[in-house]
């Protein structure tokens, strides 16, 4: 069809899509664009939201240590989500791989299917890990690896383990992906030749998979950075990062020029984060393998 | 391939462990004969979901996510086949960047959709409303239901619906009776994974539910901040074992793997 040359021939996918086109811009397109302008508003306790155009808020969000100290705290978690989905993502990945038919599925199903598992079942077993029943200090103590119960509700601590818990998935899927499509032939090669283990490791696998432990970890950092949820569940009211801070100042505080201002500044880190990173790396490797 | 060694396997029952543990824990707490948070050493028993069943909160809820659910993904799939179809069929100036822009709300963190859609649908009269939530939602299903419309129609031979029309069929005829059954699965699926998306979400519905029209995932969330008791626990196994259905179809569908794997992943 798309070899047609008629003028009506040409419209089609315009008009095929023109539908979902107008659904965008008016549910998706609009409201940010709508939110992008709230956060230029001022926010007055007694005369409610003003119309008026300035930076105030991202001047105040800048400023105010308390502000500062939810986007270190919202920046850091997700480094180390990041991280730790690596050194646990990456591996699982790998040994996926090398299992054999029937197996390799099924593990592969066990490590994927919770992402279909809604977010608050599982970050609510978590709960009931680190508080009540408290199976996770159980078994430390038993283990011998403590001494005392460690506190993991309310914590930095928790948050991590419990958001790296929802977000591995996507480090695994993302590693798996990269080791499709490898050959191990390369790996017998380096074997044959008198490599060892660790040196096929380090020289051949790693910088193989790396551009998938980087795509991998971009999902989970932007996922993490933007976690609402879980931090909310696990990490309680005290323990504040950016997305419950604007749900806060939303649906409690009801400053919503500065939730909208916080909303904005999310967007913005999160799209540069994954449009930065996208072209970074794929200069990088096409420099290296293109 | 060659096995793993023994590090390797430790080193996987742990990640199994880890992956598995709040799952199980979840669903072992829910069967709990207790009035308080235990483990079932002592028998398993239904009284937390009998109590599930008679909380009328819940049970409202879970209407209000079902129907939620069934009517943004057909919705989202009404939008997604003739989108998936340009895109799929054709070659076109602004191609890449339609597709990206019907991939987009992917990028666009949940609690910004949430925020941007309260303010909107306050100002358009819809705040609070059931038809609000169906609007954010179709919004935030179109991705998943468009990426497996689209893949059923890239694999689709445009000869056979030359044929059709060489035939004498009329476009609409052709679609119907020779394109529609051909991507149906992918159509089917599709819907399947939007719908579980939609019952899941919690993030942006949080931000735009009112307390008539709170989903099952947002009234679990709303419950678990205040208090948490063998009940929730009930809701979430409930809610696990309604993903493991869904999953199950799915499968059958269109292969759990090529669904959580698959290509056209952004």
């Amino acid at each position: 069809m798309s070899a047609r040359g008629a003028p009506r021939g040409r419209l089609v996918p315009y008009l095929l899509s023109a539908p979902a086109m107008l659904l965008f811009a008016a549910l998706l397109l609009a409201p940010l664009l709508a939110t992008a302008l709230l956060s230029l508003h001022s926010f007055n306790l007694y005369k409610g939201i003003q119309n008026v155009y300035r930076l105030d808020n991202y001047t105040d969000i800048f400023t105010d240590v308390y502000f500062y100290e939810i986007f270190a705290r919202t920046f850091r978690l997700a480094l180390l989500v990041s991280l730790i989905s690596i050194l646990v993502g990456a591996p699982e990945a790998y040994i996926l791989n090398r299992m054999r038919a029937p197996w390799r599925g099924i593990f592969l199903l066990v490590a994927l299917g919770p992402l279909l598992i809604s977010v608050v079942s599982r970050t609510l077993g978590w709960a009931l890990l680190f508080g009540s029943t408290g199976l996770v200090n159980q078994g430390l103590l038993a283990s011998g690896l403590i001494g005392a119960p460690l506190q993991f509700m309310y914590t930095e601590t928790g948050v991590v383990i419990a958001l790296t818990h929802v977000l591995v998935p996507f480090m695994v899927i993302s590693v798996w992906a990269t080791l499709q499509r490898l050959d191990p032939q390369v790996e017998h090669a380096a074997v044959s030749l008198g490599a060892g283990t660790w040196a096929v490791m380090r020289r051949i696998v790693l910088p193989q998979v790396m551009p998938g432990i980087l795509a991998g970890s971009i999902i989970v950092f932007a996922l993490a950075a933007s976690a609402f949820a879980t931090p909310a569940i696990i990490g309680g009211r005290r323990l504040k990062v950016a997305s419950t801070l604007a749900y806060d100042e939303f649906l409690n505080t009801l400053n919503w020029p500065l939730g909208a201002a916080i909303a904005v500044l999310l967007l913005v880190a999160n799209l540069a984060i994954i449009v930065g990173c996208n072209r970074l790396i794929e200069r990088r490797y096409q420099e290296a393998f293109g | 391939m060659n096995r793993n060694g023994p590090a390797a396997l430790l080193f996987h029952a742990l990640f199994v462990g880890f992956i598995a543990a709040p799952i199980l824990i979840v669903c072992a707490v829910a069967f709990t004969p207790d009035g308080y948070l235990s483990l079932p050493t002592h028998g398993p028993s239904l009284r937390w979901f009998k109590a599930l069943a008679a909380n009328r909160d819940f049970v409202e809820a879970f209407w209000t996510s079902l129907w939620l659910g069934v009517l943004s993904s057909t919705i989202a799939i009404g939008f997604s086949v003739p989108s998936a179809l340009a895109l799929a069929r054709h070659r076109f100036p602004g191609r890449e960047a339609l597709a990206a822009l019907f991939q987009s709300p992917l990028m666009i963190p949940q609690v910004v959709l949430g925020i941007a859609f309260l303010r909107y649908f306050t100002e358009i009269g819809l705040g609070g409303t059931f038809a609000g939530l169906v609007l954010g939602h179709i919004v935030i299903v179109m991705p998943f239901a468009l990426r497996l419309v689209l893949a059923a129609s890239a694999g689709l031979d445009p000869q056979i619906e030359h044929a059709a029309i060489s035939l004498g069929a009329s476009a609409w005829r052709t679609f119907r009776r020779v394109t529609l059954p051909m991507i149906l699965p992918g159509v089917a699926s599709g819907w399947v994974l939007a719908f579980i998306t939609s019952f899941d979400e919690v993030t942006m519905t949080v931000f735009i539910a009112s307390p008539r029209t709170t989903t099952l995932p947002v009234r679990l969330f709303l419950y678990i901040q205040d208090n948490i008791d063998p009940l929730v626990a009930a809701v979430s196994a409930a809610l696990i074992g309604l993903t493991v259905v869904a999953m199950v179809i799915l499968d059958r569908l269109y292969g759990l793997e090529r669904l959580l794997i698959g290509r056209g992943r952004a």
